[in-house]
């Protein structure tokens, strides 16, 4: 009897304040379908690992996240199958479409030195800055490299957010673009793209971002190998696997072993909330970042763009570029701008991993000097 | 163990820290402008050379 209660009598209310958050977890994944293949794992890791004396903490669950996350490995695995997921064909019809990629990482660089005010070490506000890739992944992969004490902050954080696109960006669009910008049609013409073309375009990509940003190469890398199985038109069943059941796999190991981070001591900081604060800004300065850049190209342009789609160059895939187009249909239910939404959206997913390498290269050079 | 005490200890305010660090984003802005502008000229000529 008396080691019933010795054990129930180890909780205290940090504990107790954790598995609450894990039921949480578990039931914006369940009930509000938030992000909940990786929430729901996530979450009820967070419960598995906040019960005093659990040998799933300092057994199983440290094993995978060794095995997995401090090196990086899961988010790299995981990247092979989203590669395989991803059709390049509206962006390739129309390459331009990649600046409103590049212009949407923006969010990144402010956070940075947003945090840089509050946190003192350089790996912990380069690590925050990276959520506003909209990519969890990249978060994870980068925040692990730097070696960041808030990988689970921040993997929370990356990974709400996106769940929260829909809730986030439209205020923002509204706020920055008038009725008539918003109503702006862009013909969409249909190229065909040739099968070389797509074969090419993902080892180009992976030389140019290596050569540049040698740190990328592993992020760039293994997305562009997933979507080269995809392309190349002879590994069909490899590509199915990749985008089914390999990412599905990873996605259960990636979310209960990040979990690892999710203890009271680790997790229940004001260091967090903060860092949810500074998750927030960076999507919506990632969105207003897009929007902005499209209303400056429409100053020097003869076929203005619609402004939304600068919004869509979030990683947020394909969650962000739908919004855009729902957004636009609803100003004008004759405005079909999905295809060049989407076209942005898979910019920003190459355009998140680049920024998560020059992330990484700007903080090597900061080590060493 | 929690909240105040150890974020009294890991956060500062540092106003001047955003100064400072506006030099990265500057660079990351441009580094990341100029990886996208090779890579649509090299996928515009691979369009170009290979299109059907």
């Amino acid at each position: 009897m008396e080691i019933l209660y010795q054990n129930l009598l180890a909780f205290d209310r940090y504990d107790l304040i954790m598995i609450g958050i894990g039921c949480l977890l578990v039931y914006l994944a369940i009930s509000k379908e938030m992000e909940p293949s990786l929430l729901l794992p996530m979450g009820f890791g967070t419960i598995l690992v906040n019960i005093p004396f659990s040998d799933a903490l300092v057994g199983p669950i440290q094993e995978l996240y060794n095995a997995g996350i401090a090196n990086e490995l899961f988010p790299l695995l995981l990247f092979i199958g989203i590669g395989a997921m991803i059709d390049f064909g509206p962006l390739l019809s129309n390459p331009k479409l990649m600046l409103f990629g590049a212009a949407a990482q923006f969010g990144i660089f402010f956070t940075l030195c947003l945090a840089s005010i509050f946190f003192p070490d350089f790996r912990d506000y380069f690590s925050i800055a990276i959520i506003g890739a909209a990519d969890g992944p990249t978060s994870i992969a980068v925040a692990n490299k730097l070696g960041s004490q808030y990988v689970g902050a921040i993997t929370v954080a990356a990974y709400s957010y996106m769940a929260l696109v829909p809730v986030i960006q439209p205020p923002v669009i509204k706020l920055l673009t008038t009725k008539k910008e918003r109503m702006i049609r862009m013909p969409y013409e249909q190229k065909s793209v040739s099968k070389l073309t797509r074969i090419l375009f993902p080892i180009i990509i992976t030389v140019v971002a290596s050569a540049i940003i040698p740190q990328a190469t592993a992020l760039i890398g293994f997305l562009m190998f997933g979507n080269l199985i995809r392309e190349c038109g002879v590994l069909e069943s490899l590509s199915a696997t990749a985008q089914n059941v390999l990412a599905n796999l990873i996605t259960i190991f990636l979310g209960i072993s990040v979990a690892f981070n999710m203890t009271a001591d680790k997790f229940l900081q004001l260091d967090t909330l903060l860092i949810m604060g500074l998750g927030l800004v960076a999507f919506i300065v990632d969105t207003a970042g897009g929007v902005l850049f499209a209303k400056l190209l429409n100053l020097f342009m003869k076929n203005k763009v619609n402004p939304m789609i600068g919004a869509a160059g979030i990683s947020a895939f394909p969650m962000s570029g739908r919004i855009v187009h729902k957004m636009a249909q609803e100003e004008d239910p004759q405005n079909f701008l999905l295809m060049h939404s989407i076209g942005v959206n898979v910019s920003g997913q190459i355009a998140s991993v680049i920024a998560g390498g020059i992330i990484l290269n700007i903080a090597a050079k900061l080590m060493g000097g | 163990m929690c909240l105040l005490t150890n974020a009294a200890v890991n956060l500062e305010f540092n106003p001047m820290a955003f100064v400072e660090n506006l030099k990265h984003m500057g660079v990351g802005m441009l580094v990341i402008f100029a990886i996208i502008g090779i890579i649509i000229l090299a996928t515009k000529l691979v369009n170009y050379l290979f299109s059907e």
